[in-house]
């Protein structure tokens, strides 16, 4: 019974909604003509009433934005501010919002208007044909029943009930429709988002390539003056102990004593190298694991609460660890805090990491720290990083990835730091 | 002694199996993927296991869960696991059952000879032998965390060399003190760490799980 009221209420409302979009439409259409009309007076030099015009446009624009979210559930993103000047009355977002107040009213308009026409319709023959059709006569048709018996007048009642009914169920599919016709018109066809969306990627790919240039330079140099030269000294070491061994073995012995030393110094620089690349427990266990290690390292507590469904692709692991490595850090040297909580989920595609200290907050990306620096990282995935940092603490920041998680291999389960 | 080793790269197979046979090990199997690590240390029951972590066929960590595996089987089977980066979660994770016969080393250190062997010794007898640069990091970040402001500092040194695997006389001579000075230690830090004297624990080991999960 109470699921039949809620889709009876359901119904009511939808038809209501549908009345009401009709109902603007007639308010958008004058709109349309008030645009028109100024913009006919362009040519004469009159900029203002074209202005005033499409500030209008907007108004309605942005109010049937605001409509169609809740009630059709076509969302639309706002579109960019209106121009200060008639000449740049040219844009997209205006010549869209003139089509739409042109076209919307008698298409989405007119199929607003179906489901209550249909209701009103059918009320008028159920309740009033039954009585009309005495004072009529012949020639009182309703719909397609000539209606001049009490019989026939029958018929035309069950036949408005049908309409009703019709209405009612019509105009819950009707407002999706309209929602999205509509949102086609004033969305455009989409080039205003693809472009903006392109001017992202672009930007983001931009910035990936230039990080993993600088990346690769960094890698360079760190092989060719670090772990290259040494080899090369311990070549040159070897050589001279060679050379030592019969005459002075006492010195040959200590030359080697070098050689060892700079052969470890050789591992340990290689040993970081790899780690700034990738770090190994990350490549061996996944991002639980590997954040797990880095709590272990950290001088704060930190808890770590880990749900993956399994091993995220290799880029999103590595962006999300070295960003939460960033966030630890700058807890540990900044926060002034002694705990803090580490979270991975997955949910809807994304993988969202948040870590929460209990320092005395206040954290600033523009500051030149190495929030900057994350942000750009995750733009590369179209990733997020929204902080949380009042002064006086407490600091959350939350990362966002979208993700989709790749292999079925499970990651470990072990304890927490 | 017999020895199960298992070592993906040949040359450092090689050259690990010569140095153990030279000092008196016997080299039961010599494997290089973690299918047959698990078939050789379950039908070989070596005295000893030495095992890459990073193995094929996955190259991720199936020696060390090969070696966790089998030491769930068989507790308490003395495995040193070498690795070329030392990470703290598998250090714990070595340590997790608290039975110790466990050694986590950098593979830098077998080019020291004498430590290396001494080391696979020491495990081999129940011992516990974590790498300096384990417990580096671990010093590093129980001072900054305050929490080992029990101890003195003396006795955090002797709890550094004995997670180092160190015996007593070794103590001894590292840092120049008598017996009877270490015997003092040792006790103060099992007292401070509350480690009881039951016999069927390893004190060292516990103090120093003690330790890590500071």
């Amino acid at each position: 019974m109470t699921d039949r009221q809620a889709a009876a209420g359901a119904a009511l409302r939808a038809l209501g909604r549908c009345e009401l979009l009709s109902l603007r439409a007639l308010a958008v259409s004058v709109r349309a003509l008030a645009a028109a009309g100024a913009l006919s007076l362009l040519p004469l030099g009159a900029a203002g009433p074209v202005r005033a015009a499409a500030r209008g446009l907007r108004r309605a624009a942005d109010r049937e934005r605001a409509l169609l979210a809740p009630w059709t559930g076509t969302a639309l993103p706002a579109p960019e501010p209106l121009p200060g000047t008639a000449a740049g009355l040219g844009t997209a977002a205006f010549r869209r919002e003139l089509a739409w107040a042109w076209l919307g009213p008698w298409t989405a308009g007119a199929l607003a208007a179906v489901p209550p026409s249909l209701v009103l319709y059918g009320v008028f023959g159920t309740l009033v044909q039954p009585f009309l059709w005495r004072r009529l006569g012949p020639g009182n048709w309703y719909a397609f029943v000539p209606v001049d018996s009490a019989g026939l007048a029958a018929a035309a009642a069950l036949l408005g009930a049908g309409f009703v009914a019709a209405g009612l169920w019509l105009a819950g599919p009707v407002l999706v429709r309209y929602g999205v016709w509509t949102g086609r018109l004033l969305g455009g066809p989409g080039t205003d988002r693809l472009e903006r969306r392109i001017g992202q990627l672009t930007d983001s790919r931009t910035q990936a390539l230039d990080l993993q240039a600088a990346e690769l330079r960094r890698i360079e140099r760190d092989l060719h003056d670090g772990v290259q030269a040494r080899l090369v000294a311990l070549g040159l070491t070897l050589d001279r102990a060679d050379r030592l061994v019969d005459s002075d073995p006492a010195a040959a012995r200590r030359l080697l004593g070098e050689v060892r030393a700079t052969s470890e110094r050789a591992l340990q620089e290689l040993r970081d190298l790899v780690h700034g690349v990738l770090p190994p427990v990350l490549a061996d266990r996944g991002l639980p694991d590997a954040v797990r290690s880095l709590a272990l390292d950290c001088v704060l507590e930190v808890e770590v609460d880990a749900a993956l469904p399994g091993r995220l692709p290799a880029p999103v692991e590595a962006a999300a660890y070295f960003a939460v490595a960033e966030l630890l850090a700058n807890a540990a040297k900044h926060s002034g805090g002694s705990r803090v909580r580490v979270e991975l989920r997955c949910a809807d595609g994304r993988l969202l990491a948040v870590v929460a200290d209990d320092g005395r907050g206040g954290a600033d990306p523009a500051c030149g720290s190495g929030l900057a620096g994350v942000r750009r990282r995750l733009a590369a995935f179209d990733g997020a990083l929204a902080l949380h940092s009042p002064p006086g603490g407490p600091t959350t920041a939350t990362l966002e990835l979208p993700c989709a998680s790749s292999s079925p291999k499970t990651s470990s389960s072990s304890a927490t730091a | 002694m017999r020895v199960v080793l298992a070592e993906d790269l040949f040359l450092l197979r090689d050259g690990l199996s010569r140095t153990l046979a030279e000092h008196g090990f016997e080299v039961a199997a010599a494997v290089d993927n973690g299918p047959e690590l698990l078939r050789a240390l379950r039908s070989l029951h070596p005295d000893v296991a030495v095992v890459d972590i990073r193995l094929p066929p996955t190259h991720t960590d199936e020696g060390l869960q090969a070696a966790l595996a089998v030491r769930r089987e068989r507790p308490g089977l003395p495995v040193l696991v070498l690795s070329q980066y030392v990470e703290q979660l598998y250090a714990q994770e070595l340590l997790a059952d608290g039975r110790g016969a466990v050694g986590y080393l950098l593979k830098d250190r077998v080019t020291r000879t004498a430590q290396f062997v001494d080391a696979v010794r020491t495990v081999a007898s129940g011992g516990t032998v974590m790498d300096p640069q384990v417990i580096a990091r671990l010093m590093a970040r129980s001072t900054a965390r305050g929490s080992t402001a029990e101890l003195s500092p003396r006795e955090l040194e002797v709890l550094r060399l004995m997670a180092e695997g160190r015996s007593n006389a070794a103590i001894m001579a590292e840092l120049h003190v008598g017996e009877s000075a270490v015997a003092k230690h040792t006790a103060a830090i099992f007292a401070k760490l509350r480690i009881d004297n039951t016999p069927d624990a390893n004190r060292r080991v516990l103090a120093v799980l003690a330790y890590l999960r500071r």
